[in-house]
Protein backbone atom coordinates (compact mmCIF):
# COMPACT_ATOMS: atom_id res chain seq x y z
CA UNK A 1 0.00 0.00 0.00
CA UNK A 2 1.30 3.44 -0.88
CA UNK A 3 1.71 6.07 1.80
CA UNK A 4 -1.33 8.00 2.92
CA UNK A 5 0.30 11.39 2.64
CA UNK A 6 1.94 13.19 -0.26
CA UNK A 7 0.47 11.25 -3.14
CA UNK A 8 -1.21 14.36 -4.53
CA UNK A 9 1.28 17.08 -5.42
CA UNK A 10 0.36 20.75 -5.17
CA UNK A 11 0.66 22.77 -8.38
CA UNK A 12 3.05 25.72 -8.41
CA UNK A 13 0.31 28.31 -7.87
CA UNK A 14 -0.96 26.64 -4.70
CA UNK A 15 0.83 27.59 -1.50
CA UNK A 16 0.64 25.16 1.39
CA UNK A 17 -0.83 25.00 3.93
CA UNK A 18 -4.22 26.00 2.57
CA UNK A 19 -6.60 27.75 4.93
CA UNK A 20 -10.18 26.52 4.46
CA UNK A 21 -11.56 27.09 7.95
CA UNK A 22 -13.14 30.54 7.59
CA UNK A 23 -15.96 29.77 10.05
CA UNK A 24 -13.33 29.59 12.72
CA UNK A 25 -11.67 32.86 11.92
CA UNK A 26 -10.45 34.84 8.92
CA UNK A 27 -7.24 36.64 8.09
CA UNK A 28 -7.58 40.41 8.17
CA UNK A 29 -8.09 42.07 4.85
CA UNK A 30 -4.97 44.21 4.18
CA UNK A 31 -7.28 47.20 3.61
CA UNK A 32 -8.56 46.74 7.17
CA UNK A 33 -5.05 46.68 8.58
CA UNK A 34 -4.16 49.86 6.67
CA UNK A 35 -7.15 51.63 8.19
CA UNK A 36 -6.23 50.50 11.70
CA UNK A 37 -2.52 51.27 11.73
CA UNK A 38 -2.57 54.99 12.64
CA UNK A 39 -4.82 54.28 15.64
CA UNK A 40 -2.17 52.19 17.36
CA UNK A 41 0.48 54.89 17.38
CA UNK A 42 -0.17 58.44 16.17
CA UNK A 43 -3.95 58.56 16.73
CA UNK A 44 -3.87 56.72 20.03
CA UNK A 45 -6.36 58.81 21.98
CA UNK A 46 -9.04 57.55 24.33
CA UNK A 47 -12.38 58.14 22.68
CA UNK A 48 -13.80 59.08 26.09
CA UNK A 49 -11.35 61.99 26.49
CA UNK A 50 -13.62 64.95 25.91
CA UNK A 51 -11.20 67.83 26.35
CA UNK A 52 -8.38 67.40 23.84
CA UNK A 53 -7.87 66.66 20.19
CA UNK A 54 -6.47 63.17 20.76
CA UNK A 55 -9.76 62.14 22.31
CA UNK A 56 -11.84 63.92 19.67
CA UNK A 57 -9.88 62.22 16.89
CA UNK A 58 -10.46 58.79 18.42
CA UNK A 59 -14.12 59.51 19.07
CA UNK A 60 -14.62 60.63 15.50
CA UNK A 61 -13.04 57.43 14.20
CA UNK A 62 -15.31 55.35 16.44
CA UNK A 63 -18.36 57.21 15.16
CA UNK A 64 -17.35 56.57 11.55
CA UNK A 65 -17.01 52.86 12.36
CA UNK A 66 -20.37 52.84 14.12
CA UNK A 67 -21.94 54.19 10.95
CA UNK A 68 -20.18 51.65 8.73
CA UNK A 69 -21.31 48.74 10.88
CA UNK A 70 -24.86 50.07 11.27
CA UNK A 71 -25.17 50.47 7.50
CA UNK A 72 -24.32 46.83 6.85
CA UNK A 73 -27.20 45.59 9.02
CA UNK A 74 -29.76 48.35 8.36
CA UNK A 75 -29.42 49.91 11.80
CA UNK A 76 -28.62 53.44 13.02
CA UNK A 77 -25.27 54.39 14.59
CA UNK A 78 -26.79 54.91 18.03
CA UNK A 79 -27.89 51.29 18.15
CA UNK A 80 -24.32 49.91 17.98
CA UNK A 81 -22.71 48.85 21.28
CA UNK A 82 -19.06 47.81 21.12
CA UNK A 83 -17.91 44.69 22.95
CA UNK A 84 -14.88 42.39 22.97
CA UNK A 85 -16.48 39.92 20.57
CA UNK A 86 -19.54 37.82 19.96
CA UNK A 87 -19.24 35.69 23.09
CA UNK A 88 -19.52 38.83 25.15
CA UNK A 89 -22.27 40.18 22.89
CA UNK A 90 -24.31 37.00 23.32
CA UNK A 91 -23.81 37.02 27.08
CA UNK A 92 -24.73 40.69 27.32
CA UNK A 93 -27.82 40.27 25.15
CA UNK A 94 -29.26 37.23 26.89
CA UNK A 95 -28.30 37.99 30.49
CA UNK A 96 -28.97 41.71 30.04
CA UNK A 97 -32.49 41.10 28.70
CA UNK A 98 -33.26 38.36 31.22
CA UNK A 99 -32.33 40.69 34.06
CA UNK A 100 -34.08 43.76 32.67
CA UNK A 101 -37.35 42.02 31.79
CA UNK A 102 -37.64 39.58 34.68
CA UNK A 103 -40.78 41.32 35.95
CA UNK A 104 -42.45 40.57 32.64
CA UNK A 105 -41.53 36.89 32.45
CA UNK A 106 -38.89 34.25 32.93
CA UNK A 107 -39.12 32.18 29.76
CA UNK A 108 -36.48 32.13 27.01
CA UNK A 109 -36.61 30.15 23.77
CA UNK A 110 -33.52 29.03 21.90
CA UNK A 111 -32.57 25.98 19.83
CA UNK A 112 -30.20 23.07 20.13
CA UNK A 113 -27.57 23.91 17.50
CA UNK A 114 -26.73 27.35 18.90
CA UNK A 115 -23.14 28.20 19.72
CA UNK A 116 -22.04 27.38 23.26
CA UNK A 117 -21.91 31.11 24.00
CA UNK A 118 -25.70 31.06 23.77
CA UNK A 119 -26.42 27.58 25.12
CA UNK A 120 -24.20 27.88 28.18
CA UNK A 121 -25.51 31.36 28.91
CA UNK A 122 -29.06 29.96 28.83
CA UNK A 123 -28.02 27.08 31.07
CA UNK A 124 -26.64 29.51 33.61
CA UNK A 125 -29.91 31.44 33.58
CA UNK A 126 -31.78 28.20 34.29
CA UNK A 127 -29.83 27.99 37.54
CA UNK A 128 -31.16 31.43 38.42
CA UNK A 129 -34.76 30.34 37.94
CA UNK A 130 -35.33 31.11 34.29
CA UNK A 131 -37.15 28.57 32.13
CA UNK A 132 -35.48 27.79 28.80
CA UNK A 133 -36.98 25.93 25.85
CA UNK A 134 -34.43 24.35 23.53
CA UNK A 135 -36.20 23.81 20.21
CA UNK A 136 -35.11 20.78 18.19
CA UNK A 137 -34.02 21.10 14.57
CA UNK A 138 -35.18 19.08 11.60
CA UNK A 139 -32.85 16.77 9.68
CA UNK A 140 -31.86 19.74 7.49
CA UNK A 141 -30.80 21.79 10.52
CA UNK A 142 -33.68 24.26 10.38
CA UNK A 143 -36.09 24.88 13.23
CA UNK A 144 -39.79 24.28 12.69
CA UNK A 145 -41.70 27.58 12.99
CA UNK A 146 -44.70 25.72 14.38
CA UNK A 147 -42.51 24.42 17.20
CA UNK A 148 -41.48 28.00 17.90
CA UNK A 149 -45.10 29.22 17.93
CA UNK A 150 -46.12 26.43 20.28
CA UNK A 151 -43.23 27.17 22.64
CA UNK A 152 -44.20 30.84 23.03
CA UNK A 153 -46.29 31.69 26.08
CA UNK A 154 -47.21 34.76 28.10
CA UNK A 155 -44.03 34.44 30.16
CA UNK A 156 -41.74 34.40 27.10
CA UNK A 157 -39.48 37.44 27.12
CA UNK A 158 -36.82 36.45 24.59
CA UNK A 159 -36.26 34.27 21.56
CA UNK A 160 -32.61 33.77 20.67
CA UNK A 161 -31.96 31.91 17.42
CA UNK A 162 -28.74 32.09 15.43
CA UNK A 163 -28.79 33.46 11.88
CA UNK A 164 -26.41 30.86 10.44
CA UNK A 165 -24.77 27.87 12.05
CA UNK A 166 -21.01 27.76 12.49
CA UNK A 167 -20.66 24.04 11.69
CA UNK A 168 -23.18 23.32 8.96
CA UNK A 169 -23.74 26.86 7.65
CA UNK A 170 -27.51 26.41 7.74
CA UNK A 171 -29.42 29.72 7.67
CA UNK A 172 -32.48 29.89 9.92
CA UNK A 173 -35.69 31.65 8.75
CA UNK A 174 -34.75 34.85 10.54
CA UNK A 175 -37.37 37.16 8.98
CA UNK A 176 -40.17 34.70 9.80
CA UNK A 177 -38.93 34.29 13.37
CA UNK A 178 -38.68 38.08 13.73
CA UNK A 179 -42.23 38.50 12.51
CA UNK A 180 -43.60 35.92 14.97
CA UNK A 181 -41.76 37.58 17.85
CA UNK A 182 -42.80 41.08 16.82
CA UNK A 183 -46.49 40.08 16.61
CA UNK A 184 -46.36 38.75 20.16
CA UNK A 185 -44.21 41.47 21.72
CA UNK A 186 -41.36 39.06 22.43
CA UNK A 187 -37.81 40.31 21.97
CA UNK A 188 -35.74 38.61 19.29
CA UNK A 189 -31.98 38.23 19.54
CA UNK A 190 -29.87 36.57 16.87
CA UNK A 191 -26.26 35.46 17.00
CA UNK A 192 -25.35 36.63 13.49
CA UNK A 193 -21.61 35.96 13.72
CA UNK A 194 -21.49 33.70 10.67
CA UNK A 195 -24.07 35.64 8.67
CA UNK A 196 -23.13 39.33 8.78
CA UNK A 197 -21.04 40.25 5.79
CA UNK A 198 -21.78 36.91 4.13
CA UNK A 199 -25.51 37.19 3.43
CA UNK A 200 -27.81 40.24 3.52
CA UNK A 201 -28.91 41.03 7.07
CA UNK A 202 -31.39 43.83 7.81
CA UNK A 203 -32.60 44.38 11.35
CA UNK A 204 -35.61 46.38 10.12
CA UNK A 205 -36.87 44.00 7.47
CA UNK A 206 -36.16 40.99 9.69
CA UNK A 207 -37.62 42.45 12.90
CA UNK A 208 -34.42 41.77 14.81
CA UNK A 209 -34.25 43.53 18.19
CA UNK A 210 -30.77 42.53 19.29
CA UNK A 211 -27.95 41.10 17.19
CA UNK A 212 -24.44 39.84 17.94
CA UNK A 213 -21.53 40.10 15.54
CA UNK A 214 -17.77 39.86 15.72
CA UNK A 215 -15.11 41.42 13.51
CA UNK A 216 -12.71 38.52 13.02
CA UNK A 217 -15.13 36.37 11.05
CA UNK A 218 -15.48 39.06 8.40
CA UNK A 219 -11.83 39.89 7.75
CA UNK A 220 -11.52 42.28 10.68
CA UNK A 221 -9.40 42.01 13.84
CA UNK A 222 -9.95 39.64 16.77
CA UNK A 223 -11.10 41.03 20.09
CA UNK A 224 -13.80 43.38 18.91
CA UNK A 225 -17.49 42.80 18.41
CA UNK A 226 -20.81 44.56 18.43
CA UNK A 227 -24.19 44.18 19.99
CA UNK A 228 -26.92 45.88 18.02
CA UNK A 229 -29.65 47.04 20.40
CA UNK A 230 -32.88 48.41 18.90
CA UNK A 231 -33.76 51.94 19.98
CA UNK A 232 -37.37 52.19 18.80
CA UNK A 233 -40.34 49.90 18.07
CA UNK A 234 -39.57 48.67 20.65
CA UNK A 235 -36.85 50.42 22.62
CA UNK A 236 -34.86 47.51 24.01
CA UNK A 237 -33.28 47.85 27.44
CA UNK A 238 -30.34 45.80 28.52
CA UNK A 239 -28.92 45.51 32.02
CA UNK A 240 -25.16 46.05 31.91
CA UNK A 241 -23.04 43.04 32.78
CA UNK A 242 -19.80 45.00 33.06
CA UNK A 243 -19.94 48.06 35.30
CA UNK A 244 -17.56 50.97 35.23
CA UNK A 245 -17.23 54.27 33.43
CA UNK A 246 -20.61 54.10 31.75
CA UNK A 247 -19.36 53.79 28.21
CA UNK A 248 -21.67 52.71 25.39
CA UNK A 249 -24.77 54.31 26.87
CA UNK A 250 -24.09 52.55 30.15
CA UNK A 251 -24.58 49.13 28.60
CA UNK A 252 -20.91 48.22 28.36
CA UNK A 253 -18.27 50.03 30.36
CA UNK A 254 -14.61 49.92 29.43
CA UNK A 255 -12.29 52.03 27.29
CA UNK A 256 -13.08 51.42 23.65
CA UNK A 257 -10.70 49.37 21.53
CA UNK A 258 -10.31 52.16 19.01
CA UNK A 259 -8.00 50.46 16.47
CA UNK A 260 -10.14 47.32 16.61
CA UNK A 261 -13.31 49.31 16.14
CA UNK A 262 -11.83 51.20 13.18
CA UNK A 263 -10.89 47.84 11.70
CA UNK A 264 -14.34 46.40 12.26
CA UNK A 265 -15.89 49.44 10.60
CA UNK A 266 -13.65 49.12 7.57
CA UNK A 267 -14.31 45.36 7.37
CA UNK A 268 -18.06 45.99 7.36
CA UNK A 269 -17.72 48.69 4.72
CA UNK A 270 -15.81 46.30 2.44
CA UNK A 271 -18.31 43.50 3.12
CA UNK A 272 -21.18 45.77 2.13
CA UNK A 273 -19.50 46.60 -1.17
CA UNK A 274 -18.27 43.12 -2.06
CA UNK A 275 -20.67 40.70 -0.41
CA UNK A 276 -22.77 40.02 -3.48
CA UNK A 277 -19.91 39.15 -5.84
CA UNK A 278 -18.04 37.33 -3.10
CA UNK A 279 -21.09 35.19 -2.28
CA UNK A 280 -21.47 34.26 -5.94
CA UNK A 281 -17.80 33.34 -6.24
CA UNK A 282 -17.78 31.29 -3.03
CA UNK A 283 -20.99 29.49 -3.94
CA UNK A 284 -19.42 28.48 -7.26
CA UNK A 285 -16.24 27.25 -5.56
CA UNK A 286 -18.21 25.40 -2.90
CA UNK A 287 -20.34 23.68 -5.55
CA UNK A 288 -17.23 22.71 -7.44
CA UNK A 289 -15.73 21.15 -4.33
CA UNK A 290 -18.96 19.29 -3.56
CA UNK A 291 -19.38 18.03 -7.12
CA UNK A 292 -15.82 16.75 -7.31
CA UNK A 293 -16.04 14.94 -3.97
CA UNK A 294 -19.44 13.41 -4.70
CA UNK A 295 -18.31 12.39 -8.16
CA UNK A 296 -15.27 10.47 -6.99
CA UNK A 297 -16.41 8.96 -3.67
CA UNK A 298 -19.32 6.79 -2.60
CA UNK A 299 -20.94 7.01 0.84
CA UNK A 300 -20.55 10.77 1.20
CA UNK A 301 -23.25 12.68 3.01
CA UNK A 302 -23.87 16.43 3.05
CA UNK A 303 -24.87 17.53 6.55
CA UNK A 304 -27.63 20.13 6.68
CA UNK A 305 -29.74 21.94 4.10
CA UNK A 306 -27.98 22.84 0.85
CA UNK A 307 -30.76 25.28 -0.01
CA UNK A 308 -30.52 27.41 3.14
CA UNK A 309 -26.78 27.57 3.55
CA UNK A 310 -23.96 30.09 3.72
CA UNK A 311 -22.09 30.44 0.42
CA UNK A 312 -18.71 29.28 1.78
CA UNK A 313 -19.85 26.31 3.86
CA UNK A 314 -19.67 22.63 3.02
CA UNK A 315 -20.05 20.06 5.79
CA UNK A 316 -19.66 16.51 4.57
CA UNK A 317 -19.35 13.10 6.15
CA UNK A 318 -17.07 10.57 4.51
CA UNK A 319 -18.73 7.54 6.01
CA UNK A 320 -16.52 4.64 7.21
CA UNK A 321 -13.54 6.99 7.57
CA UNK A 322 -12.87 8.55 10.97
CA UNK A 323 -12.55 12.34 10.84
CA UNK A 324 -9.34 12.76 12.78
CA UNK A 325 -7.50 10.20 10.68
CA UNK A 326 -8.71 12.07 7.60
CA UNK A 327 -7.41 15.36 9.00
CA UNK A 328 -4.03 13.68 9.60
CA UNK A 329 -3.84 12.71 5.95
CA UNK A 330 -4.70 16.20 4.74
CA UNK A 331 -2.50 18.01 7.22
CA UNK A 332 -1.51 20.65 4.67
CA UNK A 333 -5.15 21.78 4.58
CA UNK A 334 -6.75 23.60 7.51
CA UNK A 335 -10.33 22.38 7.99
CA UNK A 336 -12.36 21.16 10.99
CA UNK A 337 -13.95 17.86 11.92
CA UNK A 338 -17.00 16.93 14.00
CA UNK A 339 -15.15 13.83 15.15
CA UNK A 340 -14.92 13.21 18.87
CA UNK A 341 -11.23 12.54 18.51
CA UNK A 342 -10.62 16.15 17.54
CA UNK A 343 -12.51 17.55 20.51
CA UNK A 344 -11.32 17.94 24.08
CA UNK A 345 -14.43 16.22 25.41
CA UNK A 346 -14.19 13.14 23.15
CA UNK A 347 -17.83 13.74 22.22
CA UNK A 348 -18.81 14.05 18.58
CA UNK A 349 -20.38 17.30 17.39
CA UNK A 350 -23.65 18.08 19.17
CA UNK A 351 -24.76 20.01 16.10
CA UNK A 352 -24.50 16.97 13.84
CA UNK A 353 -26.13 14.76 16.46
CA UNK A 354 -29.02 17.25 16.64
CA UNK A 355 -29.68 16.58 12.94
CA UNK A 356 -30.39 12.98 13.91
CA UNK A 357 -27.13 11.71 12.45
CA UNK A 358 -25.61 8.67 14.11
CA UNK A 359 -22.39 9.13 16.02
CA UNK A 360 -20.61 7.15 13.30
CA UNK A 361 -21.60 9.74 10.66
CA UNK A 362 -20.65 12.61 12.98
CA UNK A 363 -17.24 11.00 13.53
CA UNK A 364 -16.70 11.09 9.77
CA UNK A 365 -17.52 14.73 9.15
CA UNK A 366 -15.35 17.49 7.77
CA UNK A 367 -16.27 21.17 7.69
CA UNK A 368 -14.89 23.10 4.74
CA UNK A 369 -15.13 26.85 5.25
CA UNK A 370 -14.30 28.82 2.11
CA UNK A 371 -13.55 32.51 2.23
CA UNK A 372 -12.32 35.64 0.54
CA UNK A 373 -8.76 34.52 -0.11
CA UNK A 374 -9.39 30.99 -1.37
CA UNK A 375 -8.56 30.46 -5.03
CA UNK A 376 -9.99 27.97 -7.49
CA UNK A 377 -6.66 26.10 -7.76
CA UNK A 378 -6.81 25.54 -4.00
CA UNK A 379 -10.28 24.04 -4.28
CA UNK A 380 -9.03 21.63 -6.96
CA UNK A 381 -6.08 20.62 -4.80
CA UNK A 382 -8.24 20.14 -1.70
CA UNK A 383 -10.74 18.00 -3.60
CA UNK A 384 -8.02 15.78 -5.10
CA UNK A 385 -6.24 15.41 -1.81
CA UNK A 386 -9.38 14.56 0.17
CA UNK A 387 -10.43 12.01 -2.45
CA UNK A 388 -7.01 10.38 -2.37
CA UNK A 389 -6.81 10.17 1.42
CA UNK A 390 -10.43 8.97 1.84
CA UNK A 391 -9.78 6.20 -0.68
CA UNK A 392 -6.64 5.12 1.13
CA UNK A 393 -8.27 5.17 4.55
CA UNK A 394 -11.17 3.16 3.21
CA UNK A 395 -8.69 0.49 2.12
CA UNK A 396 -7.83 0.42 5.81
CA UNK A 397 -11.44 0.51 7.02
CA UNK A 398 -13.03 -2.78 8.10
CA UNK A 399 -16.42 -1.07 7.98
CA UNK A 400 -16.07 -0.01 4.36
CA UNK A 401 -14.99 -3.52 3.44
CA UNK A 402 -17.97 -5.07 5.26
CA UNK A 403 -20.44 -2.69 3.63
CA UNK A 404 -18.94 -3.44 0.22
CA UNK A 405 -19.41 -7.14 0.94
CA UNK A 406 -23.08 -6.49 1.66
CA UNK A 407 -22.89 -6.86 5.44
CA UNK A 408 -25.34 -4.67 7.35
CA UNK A 409 -23.04 -3.22 10.00
CA UNK A 410 -25.98 -1.80 11.93
CA UNK A 411 -26.99 -5.40 12.69
CA UNK A 412 -23.65 -6.30 14.26
CA UNK A 413 -23.58 -6.33 18.02
CA UNK A 414 -20.77 -3.85 18.60
CA UNK A 415 -19.24 -3.60 22.00
CA UNK A 416 -19.26 0.05 22.90
CA UNK A 417 -16.31 0.94 25.03
CA UNK B 1 -3.23 16.52 18.14
CA UNK B 2 0.52 16.27 17.92
CA UNK B 3 1.65 12.70 17.48
CA UNK B 4 5.00 11.02 17.82
CA UNK B 5 6.98 10.20 14.68
CA UNK B 6 6.19 6.52 15.26
CA UNK B 7 2.43 7.10 15.14
CA UNK B 8 2.84 9.17 12.01
CA UNK B 9 5.02 6.48 10.46
CA UNK B 10 2.46 3.73 11.17
CA UNK B 11 -0.32 6.00 9.89
CA UNK B 12 1.54 6.78 6.67
CA UNK B 13 2.89 3.27 6.16
CA UNK B 14 0.51 0.91 7.91
CA UNK B 15 1.95 -2.61 8.23
CA UNK B 16 0.07 -5.80 7.43
CA UNK B 17 -3.13 -4.29 6.09
CA UNK B 18 -5.65 -6.76 4.75
CA UNK B 19 -7.73 -9.78 5.55
CA UNK B 20 -7.40 -13.53 5.75
CA UNK B 21 -9.99 -16.27 5.33
CA UNK B 22 -12.12 -16.04 8.44
CA UNK B 23 -13.40 -19.60 8.00
CA UNK B 24 -9.95 -21.20 8.02
CA UNK B 25 -9.24 -23.14 11.20
CA UNK B 26 -5.75 -21.66 11.30
CA UNK B 27 -7.08 -18.10 11.33
CA UNK B 28 -8.34 -16.27 14.41
CA UNK B 29 -10.32 -13.05 13.96
CA UNK B 30 -10.88 -10.33 16.52
CA UNK B 31 -13.34 -7.52 15.77
CA UNK B 32 -13.47 -4.95 18.57
CA UNK B 33 -14.76 -1.42 19.12
CA UNK B 34 -17.90 0.21 17.75
CA UNK B 35 -18.60 2.62 14.89
CA UNK B 36 -20.43 5.05 17.18
CA UNK B 37 -17.37 5.24 19.42
CA UNK B 38 -15.26 6.21 16.42
CA UNK B 39 -13.02 3.16 16.33
CA UNK B 40 -13.34 -0.40 15.08
CA UNK B 41 -10.36 -2.75 14.78
CA UNK B 42 -10.23 -6.08 13.04
CA UNK B 43 -7.10 -8.08 13.77
CA UNK B 44 -6.48 -11.51 12.30
CA UNK B 45 -3.78 -14.04 13.07
CA UNK B 46 -2.76 -17.19 11.23
CA UNK B 47 -1.35 -19.81 13.60
CA UNK B 48 0.88 -22.76 12.75
CA UNK B 49 -1.02 -25.74 14.20
CA UNK B 50 2.22 -27.59 15.06
CA UNK B 51 4.18 -24.85 16.76
CA UNK B 52 1.36 -22.46 17.76
CA UNK B 53 3.49 -19.68 16.29
CA UNK B 54 1.62 -16.76 14.74
CA UNK B 55 2.95 -16.78 11.20
CA UNK B 56 0.81 -14.08 9.69
CA UNK B 57 -1.17 -11.11 11.02
CA UNK B 58 -3.47 -8.70 9.22
CA UNK B 59 -5.53 -5.74 10.33
CA UNK B 60 -7.99 -3.13 9.20
CA UNK B 61 -8.97 -0.22 11.42
CA UNK B 62 -11.58 2.52 11.32
CA UNK B 63 -10.40 5.13 13.76
CA UNK B 64 -8.09 7.99 14.50
CA UNK B 65 -4.37 8.02 13.76
CA UNK B 66 -3.40 6.42 17.04
CA UNK B 67 -5.97 3.64 16.61
CA UNK B 68 -4.50 2.85 13.20
CA UNK B 69 -0.96 2.99 14.58
CA UNK B 70 -1.81 0.83 17.64
CA UNK B 71 -3.31 -1.93 15.53
CA UNK B 72 -0.56 -1.74 12.91
CA UNK B 73 2.02 -2.10 15.68
CA UNK B 74 0.06 -4.98 17.23
CA UNK B 75 0.29 -6.98 13.98
CA UNK B 76 4.04 -6.42 13.90
CA UNK B 77 4.46 -7.54 17.48
CA UNK B 78 2.34 -10.70 17.35
CA UNK B 79 4.04 -12.05 14.25
CA UNK B 80 6.62 -14.69 15.12
CA UNK B 81 5.35 -15.05 18.68
CA UNK B 82 3.56 -18.11 19.98
CA UNK B 83 -0.05 -17.61 20.93
CA UNK B 84 0.86 -17.64 24.63
CA UNK B 85 3.67 -15.13 24.11
CA UNK B 86 1.34 -12.83 22.19
CA UNK B 87 -1.04 -12.79 25.13
CA UNK B 88 1.64 -11.10 27.22
CA UNK B 89 1.51 -7.95 25.08
CA UNK B 90 0.03 -5.20 27.21
CA UNK B 91 -1.61 -1.99 26.17
CA UNK B 92 0.96 -0.11 28.25
CA UNK B 93 3.69 -1.51 25.99
CA UNK B 94 1.89 0.00 23.01
CA UNK B 95 1.44 3.35 24.80
CA UNK B 96 5.16 3.41 25.54
CA UNK B 97 6.30 2.39 22.07
CA UNK B 98 4.06 4.94 20.30
CA UNK B 99 4.30 7.64 22.99
CA UNK B 100 0.52 7.98 22.94
CA UNK B 101 -0.95 11.03 24.68
CA UNK B 102 -3.26 10.28 27.67
CA UNK B 103 -6.48 10.92 25.69
CA UNK B 104 -5.45 8.18 23.24
CA UNK B 105 -4.74 5.40 25.73
CA UNK B 106 -8.08 3.80 24.89
CA UNK B 107 -6.70 3.09 21.40
CA UNK B 108 -3.99 0.91 22.90
CA UNK B 109 -6.54 -0.85 25.11
CA UNK B 110 -8.55 -1.62 22.00
CA UNK B 111 -5.47 -3.04 20.27
CA UNK B 112 -4.79 -5.33 23.22
CA UNK B 113 -8.45 -6.38 23.15
CA UNK B 114 -8.12 -7.11 19.44
CA UNK B 115 -5.12 -9.41 20.02
CA UNK B 116 -6.97 -11.26 22.79
CA UNK B 117 -10.14 -11.52 20.72
CA UNK B 118 -8.25 -12.94 17.73
CA UNK B 119 -6.44 -15.48 19.89
CA UNK B 120 -9.67 -16.33 21.70
CA UNK B 121 -11.35 -16.99 18.35
CA UNK B 122 -8.50 -19.22 17.22
CA UNK B 123 -8.54 -21.16 20.50
CA UNK B 124 -12.29 -21.68 20.28
CA UNK B 125 -12.01 -22.98 16.73
CA UNK B 126 -9.24 -25.37 17.69
CA UNK B 127 -10.61 -26.53 21.00
CA UNK B 128 -7.68 -25.10 22.95
CA UNK B 129 -8.55 -24.34 26.56
CA UNK B 130 -8.03 -20.84 27.86
CA UNK B 131 -4.97 -20.78 30.06
CA UNK B 132 -5.46 -19.98 33.72
CA UNK B 133 -3.06 -17.10 33.35
CA UNK B 134 -5.11 -15.56 30.56
CA UNK B 135 -8.37 -15.95 32.46
CA UNK B 136 -6.97 -14.24 35.52
CA UNK B 137 -5.60 -11.39 33.40
CA UNK B 138 -9.00 -10.78 31.90
CA UNK B 139 -10.65 -10.89 35.29
CA UNK B 140 -8.44 -8.10 36.59
CA UNK B 141 -8.84 -5.91 33.51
Amino acid sequence: MSTVENAVAAPADVHLPIYMDYHSTSPMDPRVLDAMMPYFTVKFGNSASRNHSFGWEAEQAVEVARGQIAKLIGASSKEIIFTSGATESNNLAIKGIAEMYKERGNHIITQVTEHKAVLDTCKRLEKYGYRVTYLPVKADGLIDLDDLKRAMDDKTILVTIMSANNEIGVIQPIAEIGKLCHERGILFHTDAVQAVGKIPMDVQKMNIDVLSVTAHKLYGPKGVGVLYVRRRNPRVQIAAQIDGGGHERGMRSGTLNVPGIVGMGKACEIAGQEMETEAERLTRLREKLKTKLEGALDYVHVNGSMEHRLPGNLNMSFVYVEGESLLMGINDIAVSSGSACTSATLEPSYVLKALGLGDDVAHSSIRFGLGRFNQEAEVDYVANKVIDVVQKLRELSPLYEMVKEGIDISKIEWQAH
Amino acid sequence: MSYSDKVIDHYNNPRNVGQMDKSSSEVGTGLVGAPECGDVMRLQIKVNPETQVIEEAKFKTFGCGSAIASSSLATEWVKGKTVEEALTIKNTDIVKELALPPVKIHCSVLAEDAIRAAIGDWKKKNGVAETADYVSTVATN
